[in-house]
């Protein structure tokens, strides 16, 4: 008996020393620089407090398991413990234990099968709190099986007398129907009965969790619009007003004769609330009703001005937030109605000047409307001010994508100096780091093929660029700007008459420097290369400059073999075919055969672009039958041998 | 939906933090350094909306945050929430701490995170809002508080 008794006072004194939440903080701020071996030594305290029989002891070690999991320390092999502690029959423990289970109990922990009957318990008990942190805790850690097993009692709970437990049954509810879909059906009529609940706090909570349910699955809410429609009618509760009016917005692409009826309270709301919150979710739904209904409806019109007017008095404000979502509702008016938008062009305009950069995004969204002719030089202008002042690449390659997308839309509308357009590609190769080398170099291969005007100028800008492909070459495994050698290659060969200087560019496509560039690019180079040689080929076997000719099909001898060594299959390919050119040319020009028009007619011909339709159009030959077999009909005694196989598998 | 909250200082360190999905505890520490970068760079008199990151973000979510001195409160939600009403309950969250903790400041949270966990519950339970009205929610804390105190001195 003596012995018992000392047991307990020398546990007890030994449980004074136990560090609370409050101690350990201090220990650990107190010990940064061996933070580790501290806290190694924190944890090993808590397995030995664990280890106690005592809860309040157990209690507090938990308390301090969840501030160390926040440290990113795994607490997870306590769980029995947290579950010893979830089950003490005082709240003060009961709540710390739930705690520690949302925080790191999931869908993997095994022991939580040990919980259901506890947590019933709580769930059932008298004290409101007690089933208060139950259901908590539930909303987070809710299995398939506590689901199924619980659901039940959740539901029961929807109908208790203090609003506390409905409101937070009813938010558990829906994480019941995730995890258990069979129990949507019961419990629905009870949860539709919580949209009239006397209690404003219940009330909400149901439309939270129904708006949940719809937006997962709209078709089957519709029929609800009524009941909805009358609370957002009647109730003056904005967090509530703003869940339905959102949810009005995503059904009423399904309802369009829902949308009809919603313009009008939703107007008045506009018109009457002063909460910013509440308007911008009207404007938001007006204009998802608008873009759904067609423009049949006579309200439309004043409706849409309605819209962009309030939504501009967003943006003119000087709360950055404001203005942030006002350009973000505009954006989708744009879509369906840009000229309503078009007469706010000047604001939208200078929110490109705007020092927030979510502002910026915003606006360059909107930017596709606001262009024109006259004013598409100096918008660019200003674009590529912000690009150079922009600091991350993320922000500054959606400026670059934006440029050109103005540019290019509706096949260069608005585009009035295609020569000016080549010089702004050409100055967008200058950035460092970009992702857009590709749309780079696409566009400056589409003008240059389609805008015969200005094919002297493309030219003599993408000779310029193979000049200074060394720049460019640099980088080329992080950078994707290479990608307009690419394009100047091509150029270069395919358009050789407008060369001012034919054997400078072909020397610089021959410098070793290129064989750094990516496989594609080196390939294209390689083919043109030989174009280019063609090209000074022809003129120089008229001028009789016969050792010029020698000398250069040598440089060529001399220089392409680097490319016939590299990795890239398409390269080495081509280069050995080159090379074998090459050969069967020298052979010639020994024997003093003229060999010119023969290399010429490699290249005879145009390339121009090809329409994506354009093989539909293509009329099938006169007797061939599409759907003949190629070859002979497989034979009989193959099927055999297909049915017997079959056989043997089944 | 919200499917985060995080609270960090001027520094990254975390000092409160809830995740409505379950992660690795190394994920979350990824989620909350990302979170950091993409919140601290950003000048006090620019908007607090953010799309989110790479780990956290996706296409329908935001991140919604407010800085008050030394603290970044910072909600992740989904599109169902109203940027501005999550500004409002960020607002509303802070007030009740300041309400029971008597001008509250980073260091009250550093050492009773907890206390402020409990608070937090009575405004967001598995990601959804529970309750916006700072009086029932401080009733409600108050009234667990007084419990608390009971079980203690019956002790």
């Amino acid at each position: 008996m003596a012995n018992v008794r000392f047991k307990k006072v020398k546990d007890n004194l030994e449980r004074l020393f136990d560090k609370n939440l409050t101690d350990m903080v201090r220990g650990i701020r107190n010990n940064k620089d061996n933070e580790g071996r501290f806290i190694a030594q924190v944890m090993d305290e808590i397995k030995v407090e664990l280890k106690q029989e005592n809860v309040a002891v157990k209690a507090n070690a938990v308390t301090k398991l969840c501030y160390l999991q926040m440290l990113s320390y795994d607490i997870s092999w306590a769980a029995f413990n947290i579950i010893e502690v979830m089950s003490s029959p005082k709240f003060t423990f009961k709540r710390i234990g739930y705690l520690a289970a949302a925080q790191c109990f999931h869908d993997g922990t095994d022991v939580m099968m040990l919980t259901t009957n506890m947590v019933r318990k709580d769930l059932n008990s008298s004290n409101m709190y007690d089933a208060g942190v139950a259901l908590a805790g539930l909303s987070c850690f809710l299995t398939c099986d506590l689901a199924r097993d619980l659901a039940n009692d959740i539901m029961t709970l929807m109908a208790s007398t203090k609003p506390y437990i409905r409101k937070k049954a009813i938010l558990v509810m829906y994480k019941v129907f995730l995890k258990y879909p069979d129990a949507l059906r019961p419990a629905f009529p009870r949860l539709k009965e919580k949209l009239e609940d006397p209690d404003p706090g219940v009330q909400s909570a149901a439309v939270n969790v129904i708006c949940e349910l719809a937006r997962r699955n709209p078709k089957n809410y519709l029929s609800l619009a009524p009941v909805f429609f009358k609370l957002m009618t009647s109730s003056t509760n904005n967090w509530m007003l703003i869940k339905i009016i959102k949810l009005f917005g995503a059904l009423t692409p399904l309802e369009p004769r829902l949308g009809k009826k919603l313009i009008e309270p939703l107007t008045n709301l506009i018109h009457s609330t002063s909460a910013m919150s509440l308007l911008y979710e009207c404007i938001n739904t007006v204009i998802a009703v608008l873009i759904s209904v067609s423009s049949g409806m006579p309200s439309h019109t004043a409706s849409i001005q309605l819209c962009v007017q309030k939504l501009r008095i967003l943006i003119e404000d000087s709360d950055q937030n404001l203005k942030y979502l006002g350009l973000l509702a505009m954006s989708k008016i744009l879509k369906t109605h840009p000229k309503s938008v078009q007469a706010h062009k000047d604001l939208i305009l200078s929110c490109l000047d705007d020092k927030d950069e979510s502002i910026r995004l915003r606006a360059l969204d909107l930017l596709y409307g606001m262009v024109s002719k006259k004013n598409l030089m100096e918008i660019v202008k200003k674009l590529m001010v912000h690009m150079e002042r922009a600091e991350g690449t993320m922000y500054r390659d959606e400026l670059l994508s934006k440029i050109i997308e103005i540019c290019q839309q509706n096949n260069y509308q608005f585009i009035t100096n295609f020569e000016w357009y080549v010089s702004v590609l050409v100055e967008l190769t200058r950035l460092e780091g970009t992702k857009h080398g590709q749309l780079i170099a696409g566009q400056m291969l589409d003008v240059a093929i389609r805008v015969q005007a200005i094919r002297h100028f493309a030219v003599s800008q993408m000779a310029t660029l193979l000049e200074n492909a060394h720049v460019l070459v640099g980088n080329a495994q992080r950078n994707s700007i290479c990608e307009v050698l690419y394009a100047a290659a091509w150029i270069c060969g395919e358009f050789t008459e407008h060369l001012l200087d034919p054997q400078s560019t072909l020397k610089n496509m021959l410098r070793s420097k290129v064989t750094n560039l990516p496989g594609h690019i080196q390939a294209v180079y390689v083919q043109n290369i030989l174009k280019l040689y063609s090209s000074i080929l022809v003129k120089a076997e008229v001028e009789g400059d016969r050792q010029f000719i020698k000398d250069l099909t040598e440089m060529l001898v001399e220089k392409l073999p680097a490319f016939s060594q590299s990795s890239n299959l398409e390269v080495q390919e081509r280069a050995c075919s080159a090379i074998q050119m090459m050969k069967y040319v020298v052979k010639l020009l020994g024997k003093d055969v003229p060999v010119a028009e023969e290399v010429q007619a490699l290249f005879a011909g145009e390339l121009n672009p090809v329409a994506p339709k354009a093989q539909k159009k293509v009329p099938v030959p006169e007797g061939l039958d599409l759907d003949a077999w190629i070859n002979e009909v497989p034979s009989s005694s193959s099927e055999e041998e297909e049915k017997e196989e079959g056989g043997a598998n089944s | 939906m919200i499917k985060a909250i995080l609270v960090f200082n001027n520094h990254g360190k975390p000092r409160l933090i809830k995740f409505f999905q379950y992660y690795s505890e190394e994920t979350q520490q990824n989620i909350i350094r990302e979170t950091f970068q993409l919140v601290s760079k950003r000048d006090d008199s620019v908007c607090n909306f953010l799309e989110g990151g790479s780990l956290i973000g996706g296409s329908d979510f935001k991140l919604i945050y407010r800085h008050y001195a030394t603290l970044y409160f910072v909600f992740c939600v989904d599109s169902s929430e109203s940027e501005l009403g999550i500004l409002d309950l960020i607002q509303v969250f802070v007030e009740t701490l300041d309400k029971c903790f008597e001008n509250v400041c980073e260091l009250d949270l550093i050492f009773h995170v907890d206390k402020v966990q409990y608070i937090l519950s009575e405004i967001v339970m598995g990601g959804m809002v529970l309750e916006t009205n700072m009086n029932e929610i401080v009733t409600q804390i108050e009234a667990q508080n007084k419990l608390e105190k009971q079980e203690v001195s019956i002790n």
